[in-house]
């Protein structure tokens, strides 16, 4: 075989065998979740870290996102004499779109790092070892109470942000564009319909598994010492966001032919 | 009847003349050449068996094979009589809690205290916390390091974390103790106390331990000296003597090619280990 196509195999089977890793590791963390012992403690402490720590970037982003939108959508729909439809417009692309994959990509950036690096860590110190040595398996004590704490919590963060992001974009409506305050909450609220909440509430769901299995697994999968933690961060962030791009549109097709009925 | 306490199961477990441990033609590679090839060898109860060679030559992934940790490509490996090679993770989590491994680095949770670190295993099992506290100073009265109690590992020296990790591995008096070069990277004082712990523990419960060292200094120690439980530390065996139960295995090339006591290994002919000694 020549030597491009050789390479050309072998990359394929690597990536092959870590996407059978990675579906072989989901499937042990999520059924990890009806087998004794469950660590409930651990998933209160890192829904505390991943919820509560996340709190200000989403809530930041959120209420920016949404002013920008109702900034650029406030000057477009004047042309036409529909600046009144400035709630409306923001309260969708935040809840259908931009609050789930804004938080998604947010969180992933702050925590997805974070487990790859602090599970490449015990990896690379025999943290890991240490534990199966003293009889904790691993995948139950930090990769599932870190997925379940992420789903629920990216779940919360996402209502954090479709609120806030509304806000934001009534703050500018009100007192940049000199908008009224009531007709902006009236047009948002009655552009909603129950799919949009739907969509923008099931997507978050997905977001939470990706960005918790990505750094998981990249960070049990560390090899390498301090290097290789560096390297499993950094992979787990790029990892977790394009499939948080790429989850989306799928989903976004999916839910649009679900919903298409309604 | 009362149930067997922990300690009454080490003894009788110790007290089964059955070996402890058995490898049998153990091979096992990663990428390249095997690191392991072919190697058989037995840890009876109370034998302490100290494995040298020089670095990277798989003296601790033989450790990792022994508890099940890593898995080997051919061969048979036997814990406590019970086979291991093909055993599920969950039949080898059970059975890693009756074996106590201190790793290289000591392996700590950087997160936790030492009092938690040593605790562990009783924790995780949701003993009453006055025990756990009582057990965890008692481990560390063990290591003399009880003012340590609430102190994080990173304040700690390298020397008193490899102390922590014993005090840890010897918590619940397990049937077998692995050490993995627990005097690497030390001073040779620092490396001595580590040595003197061992030998405490070797001959005030009998537990049959794998030490792996490339420090020939601590492996003659081992051999050559006892614990005095009058005098509270460890003394020297009269001229000539060596420790019955400890004795040495070498490793080369992925090959076991010595297995036998202290005698033995100093007039070995073989050229390796006569290069090695000298």
């Amino acid at each position: 075989m020549p030597f491009a196509l050789d390479k050309f195999d072998d990359i394929a089977k690597r990536m092959i065998l870590a996407v059978q890793e990675y579906s072989l590791f989901c499937w042990q963390g999520v059924s990890n979740l009806v087998r004794t012992p469950h660590y409930w403690g651990d998933v209160m402490n890192q829904a505390d870290l991943i919820g509560v720590g996340s709190l200000p970037i989403v809530v930041l982003t959120g209420f920016f996102t949404g002013g920008v939108l109702a900034l650029q959508s406030a000057a477009s729909l004047a042309q036409f004499g529909a600046q009144a439809y400035t709630g409306r417009f923001v309260s969708l692309s935040m809840i259908r779109e931009l609050a789930p994959v804004l938080t998604g990509l947010m969180v992933s950036g702050r925590n997805a790092s974070g487990m790859a690096s602090e599970l490449g860590s015990m990896v690379v110190t025999e943290q890991i070892d240490a534990m199966r040595a003293l009889g904790t398996d691993p995948m139950k004590k930090l990769v599932t109470p870190r997925v379940l704490a992420t789903v629920v919590m990216l779940f919360l963060l996402t209502i954090v942000s479709d609120t806030v992001g509304t806000a934001g974009g009534a703050f500018v409506a009100v007192f940049m564009s000199a908008q009224n305050g009531t007709q902006y909450f009236t047009s948002a609220y009655q552009a909603l319909v129950y799919a949009d909440i739907a969509q923008g509430l099931t997507k978050p769901l997905f977001f939470g598994f990706i960005i918790a299995t990505v750094g998981c697994y990249f960070g049990m999968k560390t090899t390498g010492g301090t290097q290789g933690v560096g390297r499993a961060t950094t992979q787990a962030v790029v990892v977790s966001s394009v499939l948080i791009i790429f989850s989306d549109f799928i989903l976004s097709r999916a839910m649009l032919w679900i919903f298409s009925g309604f | 009847m009362a149930a067997p306490t922990q300690l009454e199961l080490t003894r009788t477990a110790n007290e089964s003349r059955d070996p402890v441990v058995i490898f049998e033609n153990v091979s096992v590679r990663f990428d390249g050449p095997p690191v392991l090839d072919n190697v058989s060898f037995q840890v009876a109860p109370e034998e302490t068996r100290i494995l040298l060679g020089p670095a990277g030559v798989g003296k601790s992934t033989l450790l990792k094979l022994a508890n099940g940790l890593l898995r080997p490509d051919s061969g048979h490996i036997y814990l406590f009589g019970q086979e291991i090679t093909e055993m599920s993770e969950e039949e080898l989590l059970q059975l890693r809690i009756r074996t106590g491994m201190v790793f290289q680095e000591g392996a700590l949770f950087d997160s936790l205290t030492v009092r938690d670190n040593v605790g562990y295993l009783l924790m995780e099992r949701h003993v009453e916390e006055t025990e756990v506290d009582q057990r965890v100073r008692q481990a560390l009265r063990f290591v003399e390091l009880e003012h340590t109690y609430d102190m994080l590992p990173a304040s700690l020296s390298g020397g008193m974390r490899r102390r922590v990790a014993i005090a840890r591995a010897i918590i619940d008096q397990p049937q077998m103790i692995l050490y993995d070069s627990p005097t690497g990277g030390l001073d040779p004082v620092t490396s001595t106390t580590i040595i003197e712990l061992i030998i405490k523990e070797r001959d005030a419960y009998g537990t049959p331990a794998l030490l792996v060292t490339h420090r020939l200094q601590d492996a003659f120690t081992m051999a050559t000296h006892h614990f005095d439980p009058a005098e509270g530390k460890m003394a020297p065996l009269p001229q000539g003597q060596t420790h019955s139960m400890t004795s040495f295995l070498v490793l080369h090339d992925g090959k076991l090619i010595f297995d036998g006591g202290t005698d033995a290994l100093v007039t070995s002919n073989d050229p390796f280990i006569k290069e090695f000694l000298a």
